[in-house]
């Protein structure tokens, strides 16, 4: 028998090698095309696409940008109907600011330099042609004037700054009285009930209700002052409107910006996204209160979560006696990683939130409760019943991540402390948790971004559509844990499933889904630098 | 910080028994490590431990500093005296043995810290912070340790970033920074190239004018180099304790004769 050295494909375990690439590949291919689509439809919200004026058929116009183009849905596939929607805008006039309509009905496309966009505080945007401004001043400007559109500008920016001025009174010094003034109520209220001397309580509320009544003389007239300058324009349907100036967040002219000035644009709107607080059921704006709640409650948690979880695994690690009973809490510790998130929720709403914060409101808000129709402090929802609930959802990935650093800290190191006399507790101290320290931050960090990523408990236990003040803030004591703030995540799942006009939305979904992303990998970006830079202190060294 | 004193240098040759070993024998669970050892270790003088792999010369030396404590199921018999006492006595704990029996072993393990911080450990870990005492110690242990020319300029780097030699100096100086009365060495220059062991060796004769010093092993010329007292060990046993030159020249036992001329099956 002459045989030729062959081995068979199979045998060489090739086949298996591609099946594992294979795996990688559609990994990655997935992973990739979830962020493709996030980023480009996320960016595309902000960029100031050209206007067109559409006419159709039956004589009516339309102006707004093209959205997308479909087939219509039960059209024939041999001859397809194609459908077009657009952003009309204007829903006081146009009902629904998002309309599909067929393309066998469009007679014409033009895209006129005069062509104006406007972003409001009501009403989401308007695409419409200018007639003449009044500025605040009293003077006119026709649209056709050279000047119309710098003093346009100095209009908006000159409302911008009034609505700032208001919201700050209104934020800061109303917040304030307001605060100060409930406090006096629920004083008052334990004064009658037990019989104290009402009359000095009763002469500051009156005081306090006089400045509230001053500062909110002084905010309307800020805004009279700022409703003088109005806009004059023309809708699709050639009707004019007047539009307060106040009422403009932004203005510009579509068909006309240069590339520069369409960056200028798309900045401008990612910045305002990113600082500003919502609009409009929070469909326009920006959502920096979600922001600085996911970081808020992602810090929190994490700093709760490190040390229970260092503390557990030390324990579980080097000194409970190993056996039966340890290997089945492990298993319960491992088994906790599975369980669905909601559950967790559930958990927090029962025991962190009725029962710690029921008992911590009687224990020391008896008062509040008692004189303030009993309406609880912290047995409700709150940052600090999220950011317990979320930390004893990722306990496992910590524990589980740490013991895994101290197991493979090398045993010569434990040794050598040791003998030179240091005490097991010193040695652990000093020694092994220090090597440790870089496997311990990797399960943080994992613990961190399944915690920032993290909707269903948090609807339980503090998330809320919109929250009027921030958990931190410059009112004392500054870190209030009790407020409910806004989430991303959950921004998300609101604007996506629970908002009106879901077309009007899905922009604004899949911009805060980027800017989630983006946060969740700064997040870990800070952290693994952290790792990294304790690694370099504590990188092993070559016997 | 009596401790820190350094010991009146008296006459080589103290206390003949300053390490009594009585009919000592070691379990690791049900498997005998060690059968009936019996030997006095003179103070201020270098005994070796040598025998092939797995006679149990480790488990004898990490039995002085009880570092086989560590380890689950063990047992022993017998008694292990240091200076007269038993080093298994209640009243005695184990850590303050620790610190009077220091201890370098065949890896080199520094700590993932500086050279300084490593060296002071010792005092770290009984709250010394007076940073005059620990400098003082840091150079004193690192000069003993022949160490100290080579990084006085970089003591607050890190000790990783040292050679194998001078890691296993450094872990000597750290052994001896508390100025403990003993020092037991477990095989200290078998990761070592041949110059550093030189150094090594070196540093044991000077050394041994402080220290009661017992080492472990694997080279014979290092052992009849080094040490003043020999045993070898076969099979958990002690077959053979004597001075080093008459183990070596004149050994009573044919095994170990067999076993340093190198004729061992
Ligand atoms: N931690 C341990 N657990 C169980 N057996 C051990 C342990 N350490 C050593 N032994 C056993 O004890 C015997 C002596 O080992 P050791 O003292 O390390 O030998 P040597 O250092 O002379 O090479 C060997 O048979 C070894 O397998
Ligand atoms: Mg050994």
């Amino acid at each position: 028998m002459s045989s030729t050295p062959t081995t068979s494909t199979t045998a060489r375990g090739e086949p298996w090698v591609w099946l594992t690439s294979l795996g990688l590949i559609v990994g990655l291919v997935m992973v990739a095309g979830l962020l493709s689509l996030v980023v480009s439809e996320g960016l595309r919200v902000f960029w100031p696409e050209t206007v067109a004026v559409t006419e159709l058929k039956e004589g009516r116009a339309i102006i707004g940008p093209m959205v997308q183009r479909r087939i219509r849905p039960g059209s024939p596939a041999s001859a397809p109907v194609y459908e077009r929607q657009y952003q009309v805008g204007m829903r006081e006039v146009n009902g629904q600011a998002y309309q599909w309509f067929d393309e066998s009905r469009v007679v014409k496309e033009s895209f006129p330099a005069e062509v104006m966009g406007l972003e409001r505080m009501e009403n989401g945007p308007a695409f419409v042609r200018p007639v003449r401004l009044t500025n605040s001043a009293g003077k006119v400007y026709q649209a056709t004037e050279a000047a119309f559109a710098t003093e346009l500008q100095n209009e908006v920016s000159r409302a911008a700054g009034i609505r700032e001025k208001i919201a700050s009174l209104t934020k800061n010094e109303i917040g304030d009285l307001n605060s100060q003034m409930e406090k006096s109520r629920i004083d008052l209220r334990r004064a009658e009930d037990q019989h104290l001397p009402v009359e000095p309580i009763k002469a500051r509320l009156e005081q306090l209700n006089q400045a509230y009544a001053g500062l909110h003389d002084q905010a309307e007239n800020l805004q009279k002052q700022a409703g003088l300058a109005k806009l004059e324009v023309l809708d699709a349907a050639k009707n004019a409107h007047v539009i307060p100036l106040f009422q403009i967040v932004r203005a510009w002219s579509p068909n006309q910006l240069s590339f520069g000035e369409r960056l200028g644009i798309f900045f401008s709107r990612i910045g305002e996204f990113i600082t500003a607080e919502p609009r409009e059921a929070n469909t326009e704006g920006g959502v920096m209160p979600a922001i600085f709640g996911t970081l808020a409650m992602t810090v929190f948690m994490s700093l709760l979560v490190t040390p229970f979880g260092v503390i557990a695994a030390v324990y579980l690690r080097e000194y409970a006696q190993q056996g039966f009973l340890l290997r089945f809490v492990r298993i319960c510790v491992n088994n906790l990683a599975g369980v669905p998130s909601i559950v967790f929720g559930v958990f927090g709403l029962g025991f962190f939130v009725y029962v710690l914060g029921g008992t911590i409101d009687q224990l020391f808000f008896a008062d509040q409760l008692k004189y303030n129709n009993h309406s609880p402090v912290f047995g409700t929802g709150g940052l600090v019943w999220c950011s317990l609930t979320l930390a004893l959802m990722t306990l496992p990935v910590v524990i589980v991540a740490t013991e895994e650093a101290l197991g493979s800290v090398p045993r010569g190191m434990r040794e050598a402390s040791l003998a030179t006399g240091a005490s097991k507790w010193q040695t652990i101290r000093y020694v092994i948790l220090p090597a440790a320290a870089p496997g311990i931050l990797t399960g943080v960090i994992l613990a961190m971004a399944r915690g920032a990523g993290e909707v269903a408990p948090l609807m339980l236990v503090g998330v809320v559509k919109l929250a009027p003040t921030l958990p931190i803030d410059a009112t004392a004591p500054f870190l209030h844990l009790d407020r409910k703030f806004m989430h991303l995540g959950f921004h998300e799942y609101d604007l996506g499933f629970q908002s009106p006009d879901s077309d009007a939305a899905r922009p604004m979904v899949f911009a805060t889904t980027l800017l989630l992303i983006i946060l969740v990998v700064c997040l870990n970006i800070g952290a693994i630098y952290i790792r990294n830079r304790l690694r370099a202190r504590y990188k092993s060294a070559s016997f | 910080m009596t401790r820190l004193k350094v010991r009146p240098s008296t006459e080589r040759g103290g206390r003949k028994d300053y390490i009594s070993i009585k009919n000592f024998g070691f379990w690791y669970g049900s498997k005998k490590a060690l059968e009936s050892i019996s030997l006095d270790i003179p103070e201020r003088q270098v005994v070796a431990f040598i025998g092939p792999s797995g006679c149990g010369k480790s488990t004898l030396l990490r039995n002085l500093n009880r570092m086989n404590d560590l380890v689950d199921n063990i047992r022993h018999e017998g008694d292990i005296q240091i200076d007269s006492r038993s080093i298994y006595d209640p009243g005695l704990e184990v850590i303050s043995l620790r610190r009077r029996v220091g201890m370098v072993f065949q890896k080199s393990n520094p700590f993932p810290k500086s050279i300084f911080e490593n060296v002071v450990y010792a005092l770290r870990v009984v709250g010394v912070r007076d940073r005059a005492l620990l400098e003082e110690v840091c150079e004193t242990s690192l000069r003993k340790a022949a160490l100290w020319d080579e990084v006085k300029d970089r003591l607050h780097d890190s000790a990783l970033g040292l050679s194998g030699g001078q890691m296993q100096r450094l872990c000597i100086a750290r052994a001896i920074a508390n100025r403990p009365e003993i020092l037991l060495m477990d095989e200290p220059c078998s990761a070592l190239d041949p110059i550093a062991t030189g150094k090594i060796e070196e540093l044991i004769h000077e050394l041994k004018e402080q220290f009661t010093i017992v080492i472990v092993t694997h080279s014979m010329q290092q052992a009849a180099r080094v040490s003043d007292r020999t045993a070898f060990f076969y099979l958990g046993k002690q077959v053979e304790y004597d001075t080093t030159e008459k183990i070596f020249m004149n050994p009573s036992q044919p095994q170990t004769e067999a076993y340093i001329s190198g004729r061992f099956g």
